[in-house]
């Protein structure tokens, strides 16, 4: 036999093929389904014991005192969500819209706005945190200064501005994102089209709402997505500012410190339980996921070709 | 040239595989970083007298350790010997099967441990021990001696000499506490710290003997004190973390840390002219029985499966002796948890002499064999407490009904 080329480059593409997908079937498949493997099993410690059905996912949803908290934490990333939607892609969009508009100092505040982004979630962590601190911090130092001392708050301490905190320091930190995918959009739209409105209106408002927003939906379209999936995984800011009990008093506690907390304990209060935390992990997974589809799908639907 | 690089790296690994036949290299697990130059120091006494085993010392950082150990065994893998957890910690590890039992027949110096150290390393349910405890810790006051001097105070006695002191700091424009509870582990300190004279061994004795829960008035009255002691904290207290209030007393700004006496070592290193005193919170009166909160830290175990079986228990016996107790105590400034060893440290003495009269750290000791936890409760009750969102009343209440959850004494 002697190979025809169609046959050397089927070879040559299964060879290109094969590695990669047996990589990610190694490193994200298998861990995923094993996550799933895992849910359905009682754990003695480290050691897989008996197979338990639904047993886990029942205590995490309907057992005390987890139901509580997997409510609580639930309700944080949803808090948690809706803020940043306003405080990260409105804000984002309207900084866009200045920065497409050509204010003066345009040039500048394109970099200082993306800066932020570059910055490691623990510098970012980090940094705010010194901001907040209570006797030292540039926020009551600054409250303070200005006879405003009645409004320095212990800031990280309170059920009622903690979470407020860690949000207002995501959207500081991300902010710089959605304005980059909506300032990309918007340069897309043709020169024509604004020629023509500019017949029409000299209202910056139609013309935000009747050209520019549909015209952008593609952008939004992501950076919606993108926060939903953000927020429902949020980890990194909340485990450096509040610490992974959701401090204080579970009040900064989301899905993601609850998940690593139950799966793999918390050195200085409980002990480990892989079995809830991967019906934890398979539940967040599932809801991302469906949720996530569902607004790809829905929001898909009204972006407009050009 | 060539073949004898060649030859060369082939004489060595040879050499490399037949090694284990006359030398075995142990691995030896930790989460103390900090530790790491006493840790060699410590091993190198141990190879000296026993040719032919070496240690290798691997630390890990302390808030991933566990994960990472666990993973490790559970893969199979893992250290031959290794720093396990105390109490529900160690009850983790040990219930999957993963350490060697250690008994008198393979480390004899057990037997003379004190019995709260062996029951902090030994499951529960089947009294097997799986380590050798290291050190305890203490919970307790520590007190800035310059500033105390300067104000002319001294220890407080009572109670109320306590709020005076406070109140002269305060006036002197020193912060009386540096401490702040926005790290939510710390608030379980400050029940150790503050607590546990005002609830007394009385309570105590009745928690263990299943005659009293946390609404006991005992204990509420105790939470009542700490609340109201919290006035000479800094402001704000409630948002400021772990790392920020150990500056503060480090720095001279603050005349007391409610802490543990793991803290001291660490205020002389960051602040090494630092003068410190430690006391133990005195109650409402003078001849009140003053306690501190004593728990133990962790141990050393052995790798159920390790290869080097011999050679493991050779060194955690090694571990278990005096002179590594004594070594311990002088290089890392901690309260060995081995029999008769003596402290050079005048502070450290002094922890060790405040330990006659201690009650245990009791969530940790006592209550973290569940879920929820009574350190997750009490941690979040007095965050809760401390931010006026729930009674000293509430407080014991929710302790007791969250941790009927599980533990059966308080099960109705």
């Amino acid at each position: 036999m002697h190979g025809s080329p169609l046959l050397a480059r089927r070879l040559w593409i299964t060879a290109l093929i094969v590695p990669p997908l047996a990589f990610v079937a190694l490193f994200v498949v298998y861990p995923i389904i094993s996550a799933f493997a895992y849910a359905f099993f009682q754990w003695h410690g480290l050691a897989r014991g008996e197979f338990v059905g639904f047993a886990n996912f029942y205590k995490v949803l309907f057992t005390q005192p987890y139901a509580d908290w997997t409510v609580n934490a639930f309700l944080n990333n949803v808090l948690v969500f809706f803020a940043l939607m306003v405080l990260q892609n409105g804000v984002g969009f309207l900084l866009a819209y200045f920065l497409w508009r050509e204010l003066p100092g345009a040039a500048f505040h394109r970099v200082a706005v993306f800066l932020p982004v570059v910055l490691s979630t623990i510098i970012v962590g980090f940094l705010w945190k010194l901001f907040l601190h209570p006797l030292f911090g540039v926020v009551n130092i600054s409250l303070r200064g200005t006879g405003l001392g009645s409004l320095a708050q212990p800031w990280l301490g309170q059920e009622g501005t903690a979470l407020w905190a860690l949000i207002i320091a995501n959207a500081w930190h991300m902010v710089g994102f959605p304005t980059l995918v909506f300032l990309a959009g918007m340069q897309r739209i043709p020169g024509e089209i604004l020629d023509a409105v500019r017949m029409e209106t000299e209202s910056e408002w139609v013309k935000i709402s009747k050209i520019v927003w549909p015209l952008v939906a593609p952008s939004a379209t992501i950076v919606f997505t993108l926060l939903f999936v953000g927020s429902f995984n949020w980890f990194e800011l909340p485990y450096i500012m509040a610490g992974v009990d959701g401090s204080p008093h579970k009040a900064t506690d989301v899905l993601g410190l609850y998940f690593y907390r139950t799966a793999f304990g918390d050195q200085s209060g409980s002990g480990q339980d892989f079995g809830a935390g991967s019906a934890l992990a398979v539940l967040i997974f599932m809801f991302i996921a469906v949720v996530a589809g569902f607004i790809t799908f829905r929001l898909r639907a009204r972006e407009i070709q050009i | 040239m060539k073949k004898l690089i060649l030859s060369g790296i082939v004489a060595l690994s040879a050499l490399g595989v037949s090694m284990p036949a006359w030398a075995q290299e142990l691995s030896f697990w930790s989460w103390r970083q900090e530790d790491k130059a006493q840790y060699e120091k410590f091993i190198k006494a141990f190879e000296e007298k026993n040719p032919g085993v070496t240690v290798k010392f691997e630390t890990f950082e302390a808030t991933n350790y566990n994960t990472i150990l666990s993973t490790a065994l559970a893969g199979g893998s893992g250290p031959d010997v290794l720093f396990a957890r105390a109490y529900g910690g160690l009850e983790n590890v040990a219930n999957a099967g993963y350490l060697l039992p250690l008994d008198k027949s393979n480390v004899p110096a057990l037997e003379n441990f004190a019995p709260a150290a062996i029951a902090a390393e030994t499951m529960r349910s089947t009294k097997v021990t799986y380590a050798v405890p290291f050190a305890s810790q203490t919970m307790l006051v520590i007190y800035n001696k310059d500033i105390f001097d300067a104000n002319g105070l001294k220890e407080p006695e009572t109670w109320d000499e306590l709020v005076q002191a406070s109140e002269k700091l305060k006036g002197a424009g020193i912060m009386p506490f540096g401490n702040g509870t926005a790290t939510a582990w710390q608030n379980e300190v400050m029940v150790g710290g503050i607590a546990s004279t005002l609830m007394g061994r009385g309570f105590y004795d009745d928690l263990m003997a299943g005659k009293a829960d946390f609404t006991d008035k005992r204990y509420v009255e105790a939470l009542t004190k700490l609340k109201e002691i919290t006035k000479y904290f800094p402001d704000g207290f409630i948002g400021l973390d772990y790392a920020s209030s150990q500056q503060l007393f480090a720095s001279g700004m603050a005349g007391m840390f409610v802490g543990g006496s793991y803290e001291l070592a660490n205020f002389k290193k960051q602040n090494p002219d630092i003068k410190m005193g430690i006391f133990a919170m005195p109650g409402m009166k003078a001849d009140d029985e003053k306690l501190v909160a004593q728990y133990f830290d962790g141990g050393y175990a052995v790798n159920a499966k390790t290869p080097h079986k011999e050679a493991a228990l050779k060194f955690v016996n090694f571990l278990a002796s005096q002179e590594f107790g004594q070594m311990f105590a002088d290089e890392l400034n901690n309260i060995s948890a081995v029999p008769g060893v003596s402290f050079k440290d005048p502070l450290l003495a002094e922890v060790a002499e405040l330990n006659k009269n201690s009650i245990p750290y009791i969530m940790l000791v006592h209550f973290r064999f569940g879920e929820p936890s009574g350190s997750v409760l009490l941690q979040g009750e007095i965050q809760k407490l401390l931010s006026e969102k729930a009674t000293p009343e509430e407080v014991g209440k929710n302790l007791t009904t969250g941790l009927a959850a599980w533990y059966e004494p308080f099960k109705k």
